[in-house]
This record gives structure tokens, C-alpha cells and sequence, in this order.
């Protein structure tokens, strides 16, 4: 049986709300707080960036699960937002934990998608006994250009999870849906992003998130029925309720992994630390359905099934209590916590 | 300096210090000769506990530096990132930025300290 | 052998902006001849203290320079320049007291200098006698590793804040009668504590300002000594230890322990008690290293050193003056010259030539620490 052996977050201890924000571009904070469905985001401390975030989840993963950093075969970091563009994230990360220098490694990258992929990875390098243990890790200080609508969600925040044998939650299935699909990028060398406005909808996010989640579903014989929690990429609070709601979840379905209503986008890190507030209540036997996106675009669907093991593990650094503890940061404090002054 | 910080990552990236075998003291940072022991001395990289107390500090350029007395008993003199610390308070390691070598060099990492609880 | 200082020499400490570095050591160093009534080519060797010309001036080499522009080069007098961060000065005496003692020379300079203001980050640049890889990485300049000291200090032993000012304070005024001091000018303790933060505890006028300045001594056996001199002032004894450069190495970050080693040495080897010395110029790059030097020196017991400044007994006319010249705080502190600064004073002060500031005694002590206190020079001096 493989699956997630153990998990670990960090999100950052700055917020700063939608109203702070709006205040700067003379907009309507309520029309922004219901059009997104959120209503502040995470921000990075000045010495903080993908990198320590990244350490700092794998961290917790290891020292949870008690595993000897040594153990580890294989680290994938997955962002969009490397503090270098070229020299990877992973080795220091692998660095700082500890796990020697004969491990398996790369810095990943499809927008919001790019740790599903680490985990997938990882779950195919255990079950060919390339390994005994893999973490893949998805951390994002998400760039947003000021005044774009994207600065009101882009937050910041890391997961990390660890794929091995013996897991708290196996890993039943995984599958995924790709195509060429230009709703979001990133040109080189460009500070921040572009999108396709609402282009990023039905033919994006929807489409790959809906197609690999019924892909998934007929793979393994389930229904929306077979799953006890839903969760999926949030770019913002609405599109994950819609998804959900078109794959035929309730809002008790998906409401324990939507961190994004507390600290908004998390880019790579979202979908994952939506299944880790999951996973930090979820009793044996329940099943978990996640399904990311990634802009570009694709999307990585798995069917999650919680053991006997989630009993004894510790699960006292619970993801809502790190969410929901902030200190707001005014818009000027802000623009200097993501270096946009100096 | 690319090198010289290289050289230093994993005694920075974690508390990694020096464990005397023969007389069980601790230093920070890594030693080649034990102080006490000389020749005598058998010194082993180990990583050192992640929490200790606040010795003493200085806030320095808007900063907090402190002295930092580990649970092994060794000291460390390391950024505490906080609105505030006094001595006696909990900490315990945190990976950060401490620098970097300008905006087309590289980024200096390294453990500070935050409120442990 | 016993060794002797017969002539000394001192430029004005301070930002001399139209003085260079090879103007001042020729002006401390003529002073010091001249003091002797000695021409120059009858010098066995010449002794620098710099802490870093490199990073102040861009000029290593600096012991040729100087011999060169003396014109002593012309007699090929050796020179070596002597480094230990701000006890750059008092180690480089040393080795001239070591020179003349062991026989090798019979007269012999040791000079010091720095030429600060021609740089941009004077304090950076003083900073670099600290831990580079494990103090200054994490963001610790000198002030902030004293700052951190003063702390502590304060924490363990119930001393106040307004208790460093009062060392600023009496420095400033005893600063004011020494014609070579860059700040001549009295202070309250009202302008030291609300002076702003360098590092917290310190303040700005906790802290000794970087100068330039130069200064010089002459250095002779005793019958060369006797011969050039009426008043010739001996080295009881000069004596040097290290400790731990990095604070967190240390197990007591209250004692520098460098001092007080020194310290017990040279009060051995002189064969005398600290209660006989009679004036000490001691290192205040910071209030709270004179603090310090109070206890490690053995004037006071550990903890109780802020009852001498309290009740007066460091002034002149107190028990026992220290740093009558104005110290580095007041006086000014022109980093590797300042060990040999201090030696300037205590010769004036023993030949009953330092004027307003003028104290009475027998034996005097000078200490010269470098940096946060892994180097300490201990000298003691006699009539
Ligand atoms: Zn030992």
C-alpha cells in the first residue's frame, strides 16, 4: 500500500485584506470579498520566499512522521515562484533537511499544478522500489502586478507531502488531464504574471479540473458518492464551489480544505494545503478526492483513502490554526514584504 | 564569496555543531580542535537542538540579534524574528534569508530564531 | 633588560580632513624624535600598529611606507607593521618592547596610525575584527556584540543604563583639558541617554567615535635610556592574551577574560597589586568595556564595577583616575593607534606633564582590547 506517509505546511504569518488593498485602487471591497469569495491573504515575512517556506513544511513533515532525513530518496519542489530562475529550490531544501546528497531531485514546474505532479512522482518511484520515500513539496510567494485583480488572492504558503509505503492516507488512483491550453503564463524575465481574464474559466480551470476528476472516478469504479471530502485548486473561493458543485459536492464536501477563504491563493501549495486541513481531521476510512490545476494547463486528480495509521499520527499543527492566526500589514508594509520597494 | 559561503551551508542551513566525544562538550560553530580535550579530543558533527532561550540580544539596523543558549548548552548568536523578545524567552530555529549578494547574486540562507510558543 | 619609553609623540585625534595618512605619522613620529632630541638613523626598527590600511586607505605595505617617507629607509631600518584589530597599537608596543628586552636593538619605534575619514563605512570596516562567518553573517556589527554584552550586564547585575552615560560623562570631561582630544566639550547624562540607539542597550554617546590620528613612542634600553633622557618612564611590564574571537565561544560573556589575564600577568611580573596602580588608560570603544576593564583589570570585584564611576572614584582626584586623557570616547579613537595613544598619555602623565589633566602617581596601566575582547595588551608603567 503507498500513499502520503506524512505531511507538513507553513504559511506565513502576514495577512493583509481585501479592504487594505481596495483602499489603494479606490475599489469596492465588498463587490471584490463576494466576487472572490475571499477575504485577505497571506503575506511572506521580508526574509521569507519559496525556499525557506519549502524547508520549513519539509520540516514538519519529517519530524511528524519521525523519519530519518537520510530516508528520503527523492525531493521535487514545485512553484512558480523559484528565487532563482535558474539554480534549483530543491537542493536547498534537501540541503537544509539533511537527506545527504544521494537523493533525487529537480525543481518542478506547471503553474499551481506543479506538486501534484511531485507527488505523482514520487507514489510511481515507490511502487518501482526506486525508493523507499519521497516528499514533494508545493510553496509559492505568488507575484501579483499592483492593481491587477490578482493581488487581491495571491498569497503565500507551503506543503509538503511525504509518499511511501505503510501511509497514513493510500493512495487508491491517480490520473491526470492535459492540453495546451495558454490561460495564465508567465514570459521570462517578466516580474509578474498575465492572464486571459475570463478565459481562465470554462476552457481552463474548469475543463481540466472537471475532465480529470471524472477520468479519475471512472478509473476506480467511485462517484461523488465514494468521497467523504473534495478538494481542488483555489484560485479564488468561487471556482473551487462551482467545480464542486458541477462534480455534484456539498459544501460540507469541501468546506475543511478551503484555506483560500482564509489566506488566499496559495498557487502551488493550494490544492495541497486544502488536503492537509483535510487530513488533519479525517478519521480511517474516509476517502479524499483532489484534484489541482495548473494554468497551461492541467490538471492531476487522486483518489486519497485514510488508514488506521492516521490514529497515531500526530496531528497537532493543525493548517486552520495557522491560517486563521495573521497580523494584517497596511498596503506600504506590504509592498515592501514582496520587495516591491526597497 | 560564492566558496566561502558554500563551504558554511550545512553549518547554517541547520545548527550543525561539533559533539566532543571524549569530554561531551558542544560547540558552535564547528570546531577542529576540541579546547578542553586537544589531541585527546574526538569531535563529530551533529545537529543541535532546535529550541533554546534568549541569553541576551540587541536590536541593530531594525534588527534583533541575540545570543542564543541552545538545550545542549552551546550558544549561537542568530536573528530572532519578532515584534518584540526578552531575555529568558523560548525560541526555536527557523530557515531565512539572511542576505544576498545583490540582486544578480546569490541568496544567503540560514537558521534564525522565532517565539517558540 | 629593563626597557624604557624616552621620547612620545601624538597628532590631534579626529577627522583631519586635510591631514593624510602619510602627513600624520610624520607628525606623530617627528614629535616623539624630538621629545628624545634623537635624529632618526640611530632607530633599530621600526614597529606599526594599523589595524587596516587595506580597507581604510587601500595601502597594505604600509611599514615601508612609513620608513620610506621618514626618511629612515635611506639607513634601511626595518619596519613591520603589527595588526590586532583596535589593539593593533598596544601589540605593536609590545613587540618593541620585546625587541629592546631581548637585546636585539637598543632603540627602537613603535608607532600607530589610522586614516579613517578617507573611507566610506568606517564602522564596517572596524566591524571586520569580529567573527566574519558567524557574527557578522547574522547581521552583528561591533557595536551590536557589545550592545549585546551591555545587556546582558545589566540584566545579571542590576546596573542602569544612566550608569554607562556617567562613564561618557567623565570621559567627555576629563577630555576637556587634552589638546589633543577630538571632543573637548563636557556632556550630561541626559544628552548620552537620549542620544539615539546604535545597537540596543548603547547609544550614540555610549560609543567611542572613529578618528584619525597618529602617535609615537621611542623605546630604549636603560643605559641608552639614561643617557638621551632626564625622565625616562620603564615598562614594568607588557604582556598580551587571547580569548575566544567569536562572544558565542565563550563561557562567560562577562568577563573578558583576555583582560584579566593580562591583567594577573602583568601585576606578576611588575610585582605589584592592582590597588598600587595609580592611573590607567583603559579601552572604552563602548561604555560598557570600560565597565568591563574595572573589574577584569581587579579595581573592582565583578558586578560591582559601576560603584567606582558612581561614587567618583575613576575621576581625576578619585582613587583611581581612569582614561584622564579622555579615553577613546572623548579623546577619540584612531583604532591601531590608540594602543600607542594611550602609552603617550601615561609617560605625560608620569613626568607630571599632562598639564590640567594632571594626576599623581607612581605606576600606570594601560589596556588596549581588540575588537570584542580576543586580543587584550596589558602595559604597566613606572616612573
Ligand atoms: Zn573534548
Amino acid at each position: 500500500m503507498i500513499g502520503i506517509v506524512s505531511y507538513g505546511t507553513y504559511i506565513p504569518k502576514y495577512r493583509i485584506k481585501v479592504e487594505e488593498i481596495a483602499r489603494i485602487w479606490g475599489e469596492d471591497p465588498e463587490a471584490i470579498k463576494s466576487g472572490l469569495g475571499v477575504k485577505e491573504k497571506s503575506v511572506p515575512d521580508l526574509d521569507e520566499d519559496t525556499a525557506t517556506m519549502a524547508v520549513e513544511a519539509g520540516r514538519e513533515a519529517l519530524s511528524r512522521a519521525e523519519i530519518l532525513p537520510e530516508k528520503i530518496g527523492a525531493v521535487f519542489v514545485g512553484s512558480e515562484s523559484h528565487p532563482y530562475a535558474v539554480k534549483p529550490t530543491a537542493t536547498i531544501v534537501g540541503e537544509a533537511l539533511g537527506i545527504g546528497n544521494g537523493y533525487f531531485c529537480a525543481d518542478l514546474e506547471f503553474a499551481c499544478k506543479a506538486a501534484t505532479a511531485g507527488m505523482q512522482f514520487c507514489f510511481a518511484m515507490v511502487k518501482a522500489g526506486m525508493i523507499d520515500y519521497g516528499m514533494s513539496i508545493g510553496s509559492d510567494t505568488a507575484q501579483a502586478k499592483p492593481g491587477d485583480a490578482l493581488e487581491y488572492t495571491a498569497g503565500a504558503g507551503a506543503a509538503a507531502i511525504v509518499i511511501g509505503k505503510d501511509p497514513i492516507a493510500e493512495i487508491e488512483a491517480t490520473v491526470s488531464y492535459t492540453s495546451d491550453t495558454p490561460d495564465f503564463w508567465r514570459r521570462d524575465l517578466q516580474p509578474y504574471p498575465s492572464h486571459g481574464g475570463r478565459f481562465t474559466g470554462a476552457p481552463a480551470y474548469f475543463r481540466h479540473v472537471t475532465s480529470a476528476a471524472k477520468k479519475l472516478m471512472e478509473i476506480c469504479g467511485y462517484s461523488e458518492k465514494d468521497f467523504d471530502y473534495a478538494v481542488f485548486h483555489q484560485p479564488n473561493a468561487k471556482f473551487p464551489a462551482r467545480v464542486a458543485n458541477m462534480l455534484g459536492f456539498k459544501e460540507e464536501n469541501i468546506a475543511q480544505g478551503m484555506l483560500v477563504r482564509a489566506i488566499g491563493n496559495t498557487y502551488s501549495a493550494s490544492s495541497l494545503l486544502g488536503l492537509c486541513g483535510i487530513l488533519d481531521i479525517a478519521k480511517p476510512d474516509q476517502r479524499v478526492l483532489l484534484v489541482s490545476f495548473g494554468s497551461g494547463a492541467g490538471s492531476d486528480a487522486f483518489a486519497i483513502r485514510v488508514t488506521d495509521k492516521i490514529l497515531e499520527y500526530p496531528r497537532n499543527a493543525k493548517v486552520w490554526d495557522k491560517a486563521n492566526n495573521g497580523v494584517y500589514l497596511d498596503y506600504a508594509l506590504y509592498l515592501k514584504h514582496r520587495r516591491m520597494i526597497k | 564569496m560564492v566558496p566561502r559561503f558554500w563551504r558554511k551551508i550545512k553549518y547554517r542551513y541547520d545548527v550543525v555543531g561539533s559533539h566532543c566525544e571524549n569530554c561531551g562538550s558542544h560547540y558552535y560553530p564547528k570546531r577542529e580542535i576540541c579546547p578542553r580535550c586537544r589531541r585527546r579530543g574526538k569531535l563529530r558533527d551533529e545537529r543541535f537542538p532546535d529550541e533554546g532561550i534568549i541569553l541576551s540580544y540587541t536590536v541593530v539596523n531594525g534588527k534583533i540579534i541575540a545570543m542564543i543558549g541552545l538545550n545542549n548548552g552551546a550558544k549561537t548568536l542568530a536573528e530572532v524574528c519578532a515584534d518584540k523578545v526578552e531575555i529568558g524567552m523560548k525560541v526555536k530555529k527557523a530557515f531565512r534569508r539572511y542576505g544576498e549578494d545583490g540582486e544578480a547574486g546569490i541568496i544567503y540562507y540560514g537558521t534564525k530564531f522565532v517565539p517558540s510558543g | 633588560m629593563k626597557v624604557a619609553v624616552i621620547g612620545v609623540g601624538c597628532t590631534e585625534f579626529g577627522e583631519l580632513w586635510d591631514k593624510s595618512f602619510r602627513s600624520i605619522f610624520l607628525e606623530a613620529g617627528i614629535e616623539a624624535l624630538n621629545d628624545c632630541g634623537l635624529e632618526g638613523k640611530e632607530i633599530g626598527a621600526i614597529y606599526v600598529g594599523n589595524m587596516s590600511g587595506g580597507k581604510f586607505i587601500d595601502q597594505e605595505h604600509i611599514a615601508a611606507l612609513i620608513a620610506d617617507h621618514a626618511g629612515l629607509a635611506e639607513f634601511g631600518i626595518p619596519a613591520v607593521r603589527v595588526e590586532n584589530a583596535d589593539a593593533s597599537g598596544g601589540s605593536a608596543f609590545r613587540q618593541a618592547y620585546m625587541a629592546v628586552a631581548s637585546g636585539m636593538h637598543e632603540v627602537v619605534i613603535a608607532a600607530g596610525i589610522e586614516k579613517v575619514t578617507d573611507s566610506v563605512d568606517p564602522m564596517g570596516i572596524l566591524s571586520t575584527s569580529v567573527d566574519q562567518e558567524w557574527e557578522r553573517f547574522v547581521g552583528a556589527n561591533l557595536p551590536a556584540l557589545y550592545a549585546i554584552i551591555a545587556r546582558l550586564y545589566m540584566h545579571k547585575f542590576g546596573t542602569t543604563e544612566e550608569d554607562l552615560a556617567r562613564i561618557a560623562v567623565k570621559n567627555h570631561k576629563n577630555a576637556v583639558h587634552n589638546p589633543k582630544a577630538q571632543f573637548r566639550k563636557e556632556i550630561k547624562i541626559e544628552d548620552v541617554l537620549s542620544s539615539e540607539f546604535v545597537a540596543e542597550p548603547l547609544k550614540v554617546l555610549d560609543c567611542a567615535p572613529l578618528s584619525d590620528g597618529a602617535s609615537a613612542v621611542i623605546l630604549a634600553n636603560e643605559n641608552t635610556a639614561r643617557k638621551l633622557c632626564d625622565t625616562p618612564v620603564f615598562i614594568e611590564a607588557c604582556t598580551q592574551a587571547s580569548d575566544y574571537l567569536a562572544l558565542q565561544c565563550r563561557r562567560d560573556l562577562l568577563t573578558m577574560r583576555a583582560v584579566s589575564k593580562a591583567s594577573r600577568d602583568a601585576y606578576r611580573i611588575a610585582k605589584i597589586d592592582p590597588e598600587q596602580i595609580g592611573v590607567a588608560e583603559v579601552h572604552d570603544s563602548f561604555t560598557i568595556a570600560e565597565l568591563l576593564a574595572y573589574e577584569d583589570l581587579g579595581f573592582a570585584k565583578k558586578g560591582e564595577g559601576a560603584k567606582l564611576i558612581r561614587e567618583g572614584e575613576v575621576e581625576i582626584g578619585g582613587k583611581i583616575p581612569i582614561n584622564p586623557s579622555g579615553g577613546l570616547k572623548a579623546c577619540g579613537h584612531a583604532v591601531g593607534a590608540t594602543g600607542i595613544r594611550q602609552i603617550v598619555e601615561l609617560v605625560l602623565q608620569l613626568r607630571g606633564e599632562a598639564g590640567k589633566r594632571q594626576v599623581d602617581a607612581e605606576k600606570a596601566l594601560a589596556l588596549n582590547v581588540g575588537g570584542t575582547g580576543a586580543t587584550a595588551v596589558v602595559t604597566i608603567l613606572s616612573r
